[in-house]
């Protein structure tokens, strides 16, 4: 008598499940045809996402609707458009303060100026370090890890850190006075507290980003590298020339994924400035939350319409991005 | 027969866990000091003596209480029992303790005269009582007056002359700022007060800024621009966040610090023999001497399905022994009349300057004026504080000038006036 392996083992109660489940399958594929068939695959995930997401969006647009301060929908009423008007409301865009909602517009520049210098000096930052940990070097899984450590940081712990650094009485000034330099208010002067929340922010996240670039140059083959040598090619033309059209897929997943994150951002700032000195570094996602959650009589139909403006320019920002790689790879294809 | 007592024993165990959750009592709480430990012990005890009754407390950060907590009350969630502090503003959701509680006349004779404060208005609910009666008033570093040679301001010296006399201690002891106020819109209410303002309207809405409390905010951004008054505090968030300048007065920055009256189990505790401080009351102004009262509440919350169990632990928290030993515990003045009334307060402290604060704030209530008795039981008040200091706080950013600040201020109350009205 032969004693069962354990993979036959694990795999007994899947086959029996296989062996009912087939036959009602072979019908509904024979009736729905292949396309029904992934459908049918597919329904359980959608349902999930449909739950998750899709439900949430539109009872966030119902909410962007209606006035009030009550949470619940059956005790609000339907404004329609009216949160939007609000929003909108403004002499000059430019100037917030010519706006009914001048937080929302102080929140919309602060973020988009956030979003220009953070992804793209993060990007930089991201490549670089990539480059550099992709080279024979001493202890490079020990330098792979210091860079990725960050990451592996609670959003919380990230703005405290920084927070007793930077504070007047942190550990920065503590070392500028231990070299007899004056101390700095560095979260209470308005151009260095938004460089700060660049800074962490960069901190915070390259590591994850640098990872994936790292993941694509280990991908490009070395055999290129090696004619490139062979032909006595400058490295600078090296990189411009294999590296960056080879890496650009992943640097498109790497845009893609930063520019989210960080219109989303908040945690880290949040606890690091609560968006001040003022509001210079008050962004969008702390808006909405102060306007539906936090404020003396909350206003979740303001906060959500907001919210809907901002996910809206996401989604196009996305889109954008999404087109403009596959024109990319089209242009490869021919 | 062996899956059969399994399927029992697990039926059992399932009867036994939900009958002790009907008797769970969960008490959301928050401190500012050490009374987070007090209730701790006070809980352990009542336990004991009520074995039936499992009272859980959640001990949380006050940004919980005040941003989380409301979106629970909202939703009809939220802990059998909470301690608050905007407890007008959401005083549809607690629970009405008259039927519940033993005997509802000793909570009217107790804690009658705050009762308003917590109930919806045009009620006669009980909703729970006051944990402590607190009152902003202000704290001066002795230490340094001393070293610099400046009495101490007595007790009818003005705002202005607080600013003078810390001024000169800034000076002479170079220390970063010569006086903190807390980023709250209820702190700042005080002087506000003192100047003469008046936030309620003849409607019983909010009335728009008046000179006086124009006059003294205009006073406050020239003492935050001239270095007076550290403006740190006030630009280190946006909005209406709440930030204290207690820890600036601990670590000796700041030569006199206005807060109130919770402050002084932290301060003694945080300070030690560090230096030496005393409380001095409220500064005046040319209508008052005022502090502005408030306080934290307990309160039962109607969404509870334990409404006697909640009872029964409001009853026992709110016995005068008990309230009593709180008080002297936590260094917190009383809320409950028959402990104020009959007096002897022994407040456990081996901190002298702690104990003379306390007799100094409870001093202090006799100068509260009537404007700012009202403000604690009044809807309005929070929308208020949130509008003035948000604007204050962009105004020491230098985002705006402060006549821009007064007509946000007036407009954004309307705003928020209308969109309840909605």
């Amino acid at each position: 008598m032969t004693t069962p392996s354990l993979s036959s083992l694990i795999m007994a109660p899947i086959n029996a499940v296989m062996r009912i489940i087939d036959a009602p399958l072979r019908r509904l594929q024979k009736a729905t045809g292949i396309g029904g068939m992934a459908a049918f695959f597919l329904a359980p995930n959608m349902l999930i996402f449909g739950i998750f997401v899709l439900l949430p969006l539109v009872i966030n647009f119902v909410y962007s609707m209606t006035g009030g301060t009550a949470f619940f929908l059956s005790e609000r009423d339907f404004i329609g458009g009216a949160q939007y008007s609000r929003l909108f409301e403004c002499q000059n865009y430019l100037d917030p303060m010519s706006c009914q909602e001048d937080a929302f517009w102080t929140a919309v520049g602060n973020t988009f100026w956030f979003v220009v210098l953070q992804v793209s000096l993060m990007i930089l930052t991201a490549l670089i370090t990539a480059l550099i940990l992709n080279r024979e070097l001493a202890a490079r899984s020990f330098w792979r890890a210091v860079f990725f450590f960050p990451v592996l940081l609670s959003p919380v712990v990230v703005g405290l850190i920084w927070k007793w650094i930077l504070q007047r009485q942190g550990l920065l000034n503590f070392g500028l006075y231990q070299f007899g330099m004056d101390p700095y208010t560095w979260l209470t002067d308005r151009d260095w507290t938004f460089a700060a929340t660049i800074g962490v922010s960069i901190w915070a996240h390259m590591g994850f980003y640098a990872l994936i670039i790292l993941a694509g140059l280990q991908a490009i083959p070395k055999d290129l590298y090696e004619a490139a040598e062979m032909d006595g090619t400058r490295p600078a033309r090296v990189f411009w020339r294999i590296t960056l059209p080879l890496l650009a897929p992943n640097l498109l997943v790497v845009v893609v994924l930063a520019l989210i994150k960080s219109v989303q951002v908040f945690d880290e700032i949040y606890v690091l400035t609560g968006g001040g000195p003022g509001t210079s570094t008050l962004f969008l996602t702390q808006y909405i939350y102060e306007t539906g959650f936090a404020s003396a009589l909350r206003n979740p139909g303001l906060a959500a319409a907001a919210s809907i403006l901002m996910g809206t320019v996401l989604v196009v920002l996305t889109l954008i991005q999404l087109g403009i790689g596959k024109r990319g790879e089209n242009k490869g294809k021919r | 027969m062996k899956t059969r007592s399994l399927l029992t024993g697990l039926a059992l165990a399932l009867l036994a866990s939900t009958s002790a959750h009907a008797g769970d009592v969960r008490i959301m709480w928050y401190s500012d000091g050490v009374e987070g430990e007090v209730m701790k012990d006070l809980v352990g005890r009542f336990m004991k003596e009520n074995p039936g009754i499992n009272v859980i407390l959640d001990n949380v950060a006050y940004s919980v209480i005040k941003e989380q907590l409301p979106v629970q009350l909202e939703a009809g969630n939220g802990p059998d029992i909470a301690r608050v502090t905007a407890i007008k503003e959401l005083s549809k959701h607690w629970l009405d303790l008259r039927p519940l509680v033993k005997d509802a006349k000793y909570w009217d004779d107790n804690f009658g005269l705050q009762a308003d404060w917590m109930r919806p208005d045009g009620s006669n609910q009980i909703s729970g009582f006051m944990t402590q009666i607190t009152l902003t008033g202000g704290y001066a570093n002795k230490t340094l007056f001393d070293q610099a040679g400046v009495p101490i301001p007595g007790p009818k010296a003005t705002w202005e002359d607080w600013a003078a006399a810390s001024k000169k201690v800034q000076e002479s002891q170079q220390v970063p700022f010569a006086m903190a106020i807390d980023r709250s819109g209820h702190r700042i209410t005080a002087p506000l007060l003192s100047y003469g303002a008046n936030y309620i309207g003849s409607d019983g809405k909010p009335a728009p800024l008046d000179k006086g409390a124009r006059d003294y905010l205009t006073k406050f951004v020239g003492w935050a621009e001239d270095g007076t008054v550290s403006k740190d505090v006030w630009v280190s968030a946006a909005g209406s966040t709440y930030r204290a300048a207690a820890d600036d007065f601990i670590n000796g920055q700041l030569a006199f610090y206005y807060s109130g009256s919770w402050q002084v189990a932290n301060l003694a505790t945080k300070i030690g023999n560090n230096f030496d401080w005393v409380a001095v009351g409220s500064p005046c102004g040319p209508a008052a001497c005022t502090g502005m009262p408030g306080g934290a509440a307990l309160v039962a919350v109607k969404y509870t399905k334990n409404q006697k169990d909640v009872a029964v632990v409001m009853d026992w928290f709110a016995q005068e022994k008990i309230v009593k030993e709180f008080s002297e515990r936590t260094l917190f003045l009383p809320g409950h009349k028959g402990v104020v009334d009959k007096g002897g307060l022994d407040f456990k402290s081996d901190n002298a300057q702690a104990k003379t604060a306390l007799n100094v704030f409870v001093d202090s209530t006799k100068t509260t004026s009537e404007a700012a008795l009202k403000l604690p039981g009044w809807r309005w008040s929070d929308t208020v504080y949130a509008a003035i200091v948000t604007r204050i706080g962009q105004t020491l950013a230098g985002e705006m000038k402060i006549d821009d600040a007064f007509t946000r201020i007036d407009s954004d109350i309307a705003q928020k006036v209308k969109d309840a009205g909605r």
